[in-house]
């Protein structure tokens, strides 16, 4: 009651604020939250006459034909071990390439470099796919020079063992540029004072960068970090699905979670399992997100997301 | 003394051929990695305008034997589904990229009010999408089942048009371009908030407002897998559908030897587009963006950068 009133007296005062939240606040609802009521859809028996409500309950049964399957372990592993390693080479890559931005002298000439590194950032996975196949195919550059010194082609399309060193290869070439920006933009951030009092007191070049630079990318390396362990369990799909074009053969090395997801999904009679694993997903993820933050709140809390 | 200043003369003169020497390794380091940056993208245009004989027989080459627009011309033939793909794409990126732009400007003004009772509350409504998600089926499930949007254009765009993450680093541009003193001053002359906000709020943050615009822009353009996922009919799909659903069918010949030398085989792949035709597209779809986004560079930057204040 007492809450009522009191939103009564705001509405009031402020209604046309509320006015300018409410589109906002009815798309987040229909499309954030609303999916996630969906995902009671894991504890039923899905099928389309009955649709999301109607349809029968059935428990854990999703998750148990799910975790039976030899195919939960499989894409978990990949989807993890993958994720790894790219959270990995995020911290590293990036940072090198900022601090050698950072070194060029000339401004346009850092800029252009800077222009050219950030641009695979703006190509969809799709256009990602064919400059693969420009490359790859059995016609594709690789193996016109391959040809050209004698040798035989290589199917990089119908063999899994390429595909790791492919996918992590793609993955940095589109995403290290534009995350380098993000570390370049709090080393220019950094006061030139500490680096003058540096040279004074004879500090290398390298010195500077372990004791001055690194330092004060900490942060925003933390940030990075626990987005990326909340997604630990996610996948760019692009990346995994459309990159090896869906290949079946492929599968050992490119099937994860979300591509898993997405097949069961397209052949309706799994949409059950797809469902619980779906949901697995997205469990997992959000106690992950909560785990790294109160992780890093412990050992350091000025730099934790909430 | 004169010894001294010799030997001073050769050490200025050895640490400049240092930082000379540093210079050069440097930036060659760099100019071979902008060509593994280019190259590949620059191989695609090449292919595009290479002849379907060259690519017979040398395969995708940087050098090819002979030039020739067929791909091109062979798109502009079968005009009917790119125009009416193309103009999905146009559509669904100028009508979402407005919508964003407005959508999240005004909840981001509400949740940057202080004297806005819900404030933290409505923060917190946003922030939590962040963490959590329903994920792809449930998703899936919601939108087709209870929305009944399967097969919709507004699918394309409706979902991500209010993003907790271009609310809240608007929210913190807001927070440090605009003082409150200068909305109590507004207030107190009287202004209603529709004047506060869009005379003054939306001048200022133009330039944020800007950066969300690209990059919504250019997420709306590129976004494929929406597409894939919900749009059955040809004629409501955006362009990187088609271009991805070109590949499959490709596919469908080149991994189906059998097939593809059966008679019928021969006679699709006779009438299928070519190598050339692929690259054609593709380059039709990216080189707007690749174009443009240089002249955009600053305000992509400056949204990156945003993002990673913590607000």
């Amino acid at each position: 009651m007492h809450f009522l009133q009191g939103f009564k007296k705001e509405f009031k005062k402020n209604w046309q604020l509320f006015l300018l939240a409410t589109p906002g606040v009815i798309l987040v609802f229909l499309f954030a939250y609303l999916p996630m009521f969906g995902i009671v859809i894991a504890f039923k028996s899905y099928n389309y006459e009955q649709g999301l409500l109607g349809s029968p309950w059935c428990g854990f049964k999703n998750f148990q034909f799910l975790f039976a399957s030899n195919t939960a372990w499989e894409i978990t592993k990949l989807t993890l071990g993958y994720n790894f390693l790219f959270i990995l080479l995020g911290l590293v890559l990036p940072v090198i390439l900022a601090l050698a931005f950072n070194e060029v002298r000339r401004p346009l000439a850092s800029k252009i470099y800077q222009t050219i590194s950030i641009m695979p950032n703006f190509l969809s996975w799709v256009i990602m796919s064919y400059i693969g196949l420009a490359l790859l195919d059995t016609n594709g550059f690789f193996n016109s020079v391959l040809q050209m010194f004698g040798k035989d082609p290589v199917y990089f399309y119908a063999d899994p063992k390429y595909w790791p060193a492919i996918l992590i290869l793609t993955s940095q070439w589109k995403s290290i540029g534009y995350s380098s920006v993000v570390y370049l933009a709090c080393i220019c951030g950094i006061s030139v004072e500490y680096y003058e009092a540096a040279i004074l007191d004879g500090a290398s070049k390298w010195q500077q960068i372990w004791y001055i630079t690194l330092p004060s990318l900490k942060p925003m390396m933390v940030i990075t970090t626990i987005m990326a362990l909340g997604h630990i369990f996610n996948s760019d799909f692009g990346l995994f699905y459309q990159m090896p074009m869906n290949q079946g053969q492929l599968y050992p090395a490119t099937e994860t979670i979300d591509v898993y997801v997405y097949n069961a999904l397209q052949s309706m009679g799994n949409i059950n399992m797809s469902a619980a694993a779906s949901v697995f997903q997205s469990a997992v993820g959000f106690v992950t997100i909560l785990l790294a933050n109160a992780a890093i709140r412990k050992i350091d809390n000025e730099n934790a997301l909430f | 003394m004169d010894r001294n200043s010799d030997e001073f003369g050769t050490k200025v003169a050895r640490v400049g051929q240092k930082v000379l020497l540093h210079d050069i390794i440097l930036n060659a380091i760099m100019v071979i990695l902008s060509i593994i940056f280019l190259a590949p993208v620059a191989l695609v245009y090449i292919i595009s305008f290479s002849s379907a004989e060259s690519i017979r027989e040398i395969g995708y080459s940087f050098v090819p034997k002979s030039w020739s627009l067929d791909g091109y011309i062979y798109l502009l033939g079968s005009s009917e589904q790119l125009l009416s793909s193309l103009g999905v794409s146009v559509f669904v990126t100028v009508v979402g990229t407005v919508l964003t732009v407005v959508v999240t400007g005004m909840i981001a003004y509400v949740i940057y009010r202080k004297d806005f009772k819900y404030r933290k509350q409505l923060t917190f409504y946003l922030f939590f999408t962040m963490l959590f998600s329903g994920g792809m089926v449930p998703s899936y499930i919601v939108n087709t089942n209870l929305l009944h949007l399967g097969d919709n254009i507004l699918i394309l765009f409706l979902p991500t048009l209010c993003s907790a993450w271009n609310a809240i680093i608007l929210r913190t541009f807001y927070t440090q371009t605009i003082p409150d003193s200068l909305i109590e001053a507004a207030k107190i002359d009287g202004a209603d908030e529709w004047v506060i906000f869009f005379r003054i709020v939306i001048p200022i943050a133009r330039p944020a407002l800007a950066t969300i615009a690209l990059f919504s822009m250019v997420g709306l353009w590129n976004d494929w897998f929406t597409g894939l996922l919900y749009i059955n009919t040809p004629s409501k799909e955006p362009l990187q559908v088609l271009l991805q659903k070109l590949q499959s069918t490709l596919d469908y010949l080149t991994t189906n030897a059998s097939f593809a030398s059966s008679a019928d085989g021969i006679r699709m792949a006779l009438n299928m587009p070519t190598d050339s035709v692929r690259m054609a597209l593709t380059v039709l779809i990216m080189t707007p963006i690749l174009f443009a986004y240089p002249f955009f560079q600053k305000y992509f930057v400056r949204g990156i950068t945003i993002g990673s204040v913590k607000g």
